[in-house]
């Protein structure tokens, strides 16, 4: 299947490293969660391993730490070569209300001026595209998004902010996100999302996985709080539609 | 049930961590000095994955309202129960009513307090690691009730042990990091020669190092990042990222350090020193 080149090195005395070619793809985003399940399926002790991935790598670490580098690298790569195509998990777009009030949007006059775009403009954009998660980190349950049109690329705040409100969606150069908690924050902050990103009473406490995609929809303040409250007492129905592979 | 009479400056429960979150962007957490915290689980014949007290700088104190018995590792920081001198290092039993406090700090940074069965905290993620949002709190608080287990009799295998002294070791053992390459000669000169100070930010999250050695111009994407992983910032600031650190990073990782350094570090404290020495894979 692929042919990328891929580099495999230690990372300490108990993870391993493999890097993909230097780019944001998300053709290479795919293959890299392609080559995670296969791993999964392949390494009969996989349970004892975690796997981060994130833009062009993916780092495996061990739980007992304790790493025989040179027979791991071997199976690894054979694991790659033989795998099979398309063996990643579903993956979903999830649709993400946000409210893009100025009592939300605390930085949007700022953004609209140095952007020289009305705040209509900037919510059309914003809203318009569709974003890839390539990575997670930073908080739990953070999302590295790609895709943001260069129209909106905006530099950071000089002086971050000592707290920044949960569910923040914010612009910061390339990027665009969600604070999934209150966090101190350099970001640009354009609006709201109601919806909790992260819920650490959930076997699963992050319903995004690596390699979706998310899209944005503007809504009112009423809709604001009953989306709140919906989440809150864990009746929101969460907007996702499948990826064809 | 132990209660919290003070908490001291910083006292949180801690296990060996949680394991199998992190693609989440959440960080493993657990004891910052882990071999230290494994003895005291040890002389208690716990399990491994027990939590334990890690407290920082200056201790609490502590009010058992439950039997029990307890230890106390590595950092020295003069323990009395009810006023009584007790040995670190040590089996104690504590009856109901008995108080736990500590006094001046001798060395290190961070003691370890084991009981029979573990403190029985919440668990969120598979751990009682508090880490604040996974966990309500993110460190003990005056007046908090703790659980732990009822036990009036225990006959350990082994009642002391003599302290270690490796904790005070001022040597780090590294591997080299991703981007140990970009690192050029006269910065690997200093790092491998020079000794290096811990700046007053450092916290269960990252340490960082007050001498600067170089800046650099290196982009790159965003990469996991782990325990122990020494970052470089484009001002040539070095930072360790410790158990609470963030799962990823976008800050060249040039060096990697070895995971009993790990546990070196967290003994140290500001204006202390460390220097690095390679350990080549």
């Amino acid at each position: 299947m692929s042919s990328y080149p891929i580099l495999i090195r230690p990372f300490g005395e108990d993870a391993i490293l493999i890097e993909w070619p230097n780019e944001v793809s998300e053709a290479i985003l795919y293959d890299i969660l392609d080559f995670a399940e296969s791993f999964k399926l392949v390494f009969k002790d996989s349970n004892k391993w975690e796997l981060i991935p994130a833009y062009n790598s993916l780092t495996l670490i061990n739980r007992e730490n304790k790493i025989d580098f040179s027979k791991t690298k071997f199976l690894l790569q054979e694991c790659f070569k033989n795998r099979k195509a398309g063996g990643h998990p579903q993956r979903y777009l999830w649709k993400l209300p946000v409210c893009y009030d100025l009592e939300f949007g605390i930085d949007l006059e700022e953004v609209s001026t140095t952007l020289g775009k009305s705040i209509e403009d900037i919510i059309k954009a914003h809203t318009h595209h569709i974003y890839t998660v390539y990575g997670m980190g930073f908080l739990p349950g953070f999302m590295y998004l790609g895709g943001l049109p260069k129209e909106l690329e905006t530099a950071r705040k000089s002086v971050p902010r000592l707290r920044v409100f949960k569910g923040s969606v914010g612009l910061a150069g390339k990027q665009t996100g969600i604070y999934p908690q209150d966090s101190p924050g350099g970001w640009n902050i354009i609006g709201n999302c109601p919806i909790s990103l992260f819920n650490v009473n959930l076997e699963n406490p992050c319903f995004v996985n690596v390699g979706d995609q998310i899209q944005f929809y503007a809504i009112t303040r009423a809709e604001y709080d009953l989306h709140r409250i919906e989440t809150e007492v864990g009746i929101y129905n969460l907007d996702k539609i499948k990826i064809d592979a | 049930m132990l209660k919290v009479i003070h908490p001291g400056f910083f006292t949180t429960v801690q296990d060996t961590g949680r394991f199998g979150y992190r693609e989440k962007g959440v960080p493993v957490c657990g004891c910052m000095d882990n071999y230290s915290a494994s003895i005291a689980n040890s002389l208690l014949e716990n399990k491994e994955t027990d939590a334990v007290m890690e407290i920082t700088m200056t201790g609490p104190e502590l009010e058992f309202h439950t039997s029990s018995f307890f230890s106390i590792t590595g950092a020295e920081m003069s323990p009395t129960l009810n006023g009584i001198p007790v040995n670190s290092y040590e089996v104690h039993k504590a009856k109901e009513g008995d108080v736990l406090s500590f006094g001046k700090l001798i060395n290190g940074f961070r003691s370890y307090l084991a009981v029979k069965g573990g403190f029985l905290t919440e668990v969120k993620l598979r751990s009682r690691s508090f880490y604040k949002p996974i966990t309500d709190k993110n460190r003990i608080k005056e007046r908090m009730e703790i659980p732990i287990e009822e036990h009036t009799e225990y006959s350990p295998i082994i009642s002391h042990i003599k302290p270690e002294a490796w904790h005070k070791e001022h040597e780090l053992i590294v591997y080299k990091g991703p981007e140990y390459k970009i690192l050029k000669d006269d910065q690997l000169k200093l790092l491998f020669t020079g000794k290096f100070t811990i700046a007053k930010e450092n916290n269960r999250m990252a340490y960082q190092l007050e001498e600067l050695i170089g800046a650099h111009s290196h982009r790159m994407l965003t990469s996991a990042t782990l325990p122990g992983t020494i970052q470089l910032t484009p001002a040539g600031k070095l930072i360790i990222l410790m158990r609470d650190g963030q799962t990823t990073g976008g800050y060249p990782r040039v060096l990697q350090l070895a995971t009993k350094s790990i546990a070196i570090l967290a003994q140290k404290k500001f204006r202390d020193t460390v220097s690095f020495h390679p350990l080549r894979h």
